[in-house]
């Protein structure tokens, strides 16, 4: 499977969760694990270029298919995501354990949708939890990232 | 928690995938995963078996009919959600997948999975009943036709046996007046209670083991809902009068 570009083997144990393999396997802690049923979407990845939840799908079922993760938005040094950006200017975080998941869903929100009402902003982030923030900063946060990637 | 171990298999085609099903003791089909993943990950199913239908092509089709809109095993919730097609020929439909969870799990969900994991409080096994629609079972011994009057047994069961892969659903397309109309804690969650119109057809989900048909005057009758934490049982009675109400009312 390819993770950011870079091909990884698939775990030989057909049990290994995807979230578990990027985090442990490959060692990349960017995606969260919060409930592992598909409720607080802190484990939210991109799978062929849409947003999927990693806890519900088994990591073998990713062979021959391209994942990101957060660390897969900006490398290293370059400029941060247009989405990551926004999080960052509007304070749409506070602990950011839910960052992530949150993140890589509005990637996928503004994909499918570049100019989302605030109604439809709402309705994109209603998938994800937050236990600090609230919600408002996080709805500028979606609205300045939409801003930010005309 | 983690999945118990499994032995997976990943068939490459339908026959494949029903012979596999035919000779395994205790198999799963794998589809979406947004129903058996956590499932498994609780470990309140242990197949010993899963057969994950992800790597069949061809499989994702939704196409028109004898007059309606016929949703393959593999088309996501999400492309149900976008079609032309669905939206024209059967718009209830469409309206109804947008009440199923947040897209994020619809990218991934199933119809046929939601039709066959056959939860008493989910919207579209309603929905097909309401419009008394079909699935097509495949196994190694053939296809058959269940009705959906024939199809959901009980909280979580349908009557197809074991070796049965639904190839596909099929849904009448609706004309005249029609609405999907639920209540529910937050956006996204399964409803505490909610009603299908199709013109005179009336539909009930989240209020007994599996979704039940009603009439308009009298739409409570006979209903024992259970009461938990969410929602008592009156107010699960008291939900359904209002919403049927509600969907008559346009
Ligand atoms: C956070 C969250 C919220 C949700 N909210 C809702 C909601 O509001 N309303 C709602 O309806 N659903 C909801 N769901 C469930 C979701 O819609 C699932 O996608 C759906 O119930 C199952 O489809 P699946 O393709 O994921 O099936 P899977 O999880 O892969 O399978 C579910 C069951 O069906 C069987 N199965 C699947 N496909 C077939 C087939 N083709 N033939 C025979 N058997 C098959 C499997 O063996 C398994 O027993 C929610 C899920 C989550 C995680
Ligand atoms: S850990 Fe996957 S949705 Fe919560
Ligand atoms: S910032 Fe702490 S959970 Fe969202």
């Amino acid at each position: 499977m390819n993770v950011n570009g870079v091909d990884h083997p698939a775990p030989t144990d057909p049990r290994r969760l995807l979230s578990d393999h990027i985090r442990h396997d490959i060692g990349l802690t960017g995606t969260h694990v919060g409930c592992e049923h598909g409720v607080c979407g802190c484990c939210t990845v991109l799978f062929d270029g849409a947003p999927v939840r990693s806890c519900l799908m088994l990591a073998i079922q990713a062979e021959g298919h391209q994942v990101t993760t957060i660390e897969g938005l900006a490398p290293d040094g370059a400029p941060l995501h247009p989405v990551q950006q926004a999080f960052h200017e509007t304070h749409g975080l506070q602990c950011g354990f839910c960052t992530p998941g949150f993140v890589m869903s509005v990637v996928g929100l503004l994909k499918q949708n570049p100019d989302p009402t605030p109604e439809e902003i709402d309705e994109g982030i209603s998938g994800n939890l937050c236990r600090c923030t609230g919600y408002a900063s996080i709805r500028r946060a979606v609205l300045r990232a939409a801003e930010l990637s005309r | 928690m983690k999945p118990a171990q499994f032995e997976y298999h990943a068939p490459a085609n339908v026959v494949e995938a029903c012979s596999l099903l035919a000779s395994l003791e205790d198999a799963k089909v794998l589809a979406g995963g947004q129903s058996l993943v956590p499932l498994l990950n609780f470990r309140l199913a242990r197949p010993a078996h899963l057969v994950d239908i992800n790597r069949i092509s061809g499989l994702d089709r939704i196409y028109e009919r004898d007059g309606g809109v016929a949703v393959q095993a593999l088309a996501r919730q999400a492309a149900v959600e976008d079609s032309e097609l669905v939206a024209r020929a059967c718009p209830l439909l469409r309206d109804a997948v947008r009440l199923v969870a947040h897209r994020v799990i619809r990218n991934r969900g199933t119809l046929c999975g939601s039709i066959a994991h056959a939860d008493p409080a989910s919207e579209l096994p309603a929905v097909l009943l309401a419009l008394g629609g079909h699935v097509v079972a495949r196994s190694a011994r053939g296809r058959r036709t269940i009705g959906a009057d024939e199809l959901f047994s009980g909280v979580f069961e349908t009557s197809l046996a074991p070796d049965e892969l639904v190839e596909e659903t099929w849904f009448p397309a609706v004309s005249g007046e029609h609405a999907i109309l639920e209540e529910s804690r937050r956006h996204g969650d399964f409803a505490l209670a909610g009603v299908v119109r199709a013109g005179d057809r009336l539909a009930l989900f989240g209020v007994a083991g599996t979704p039940v048909m009603a009439e308009r005057g009298d739409p409570t009758r006979g209903l024992q809902p259970s009461g938990d934490l969410e929602a008592t049982a009156e107010f699960r009675l008291h939900l359904v009068r209002v919403l049927t109400e509600q969907a008559f009312a346009a």
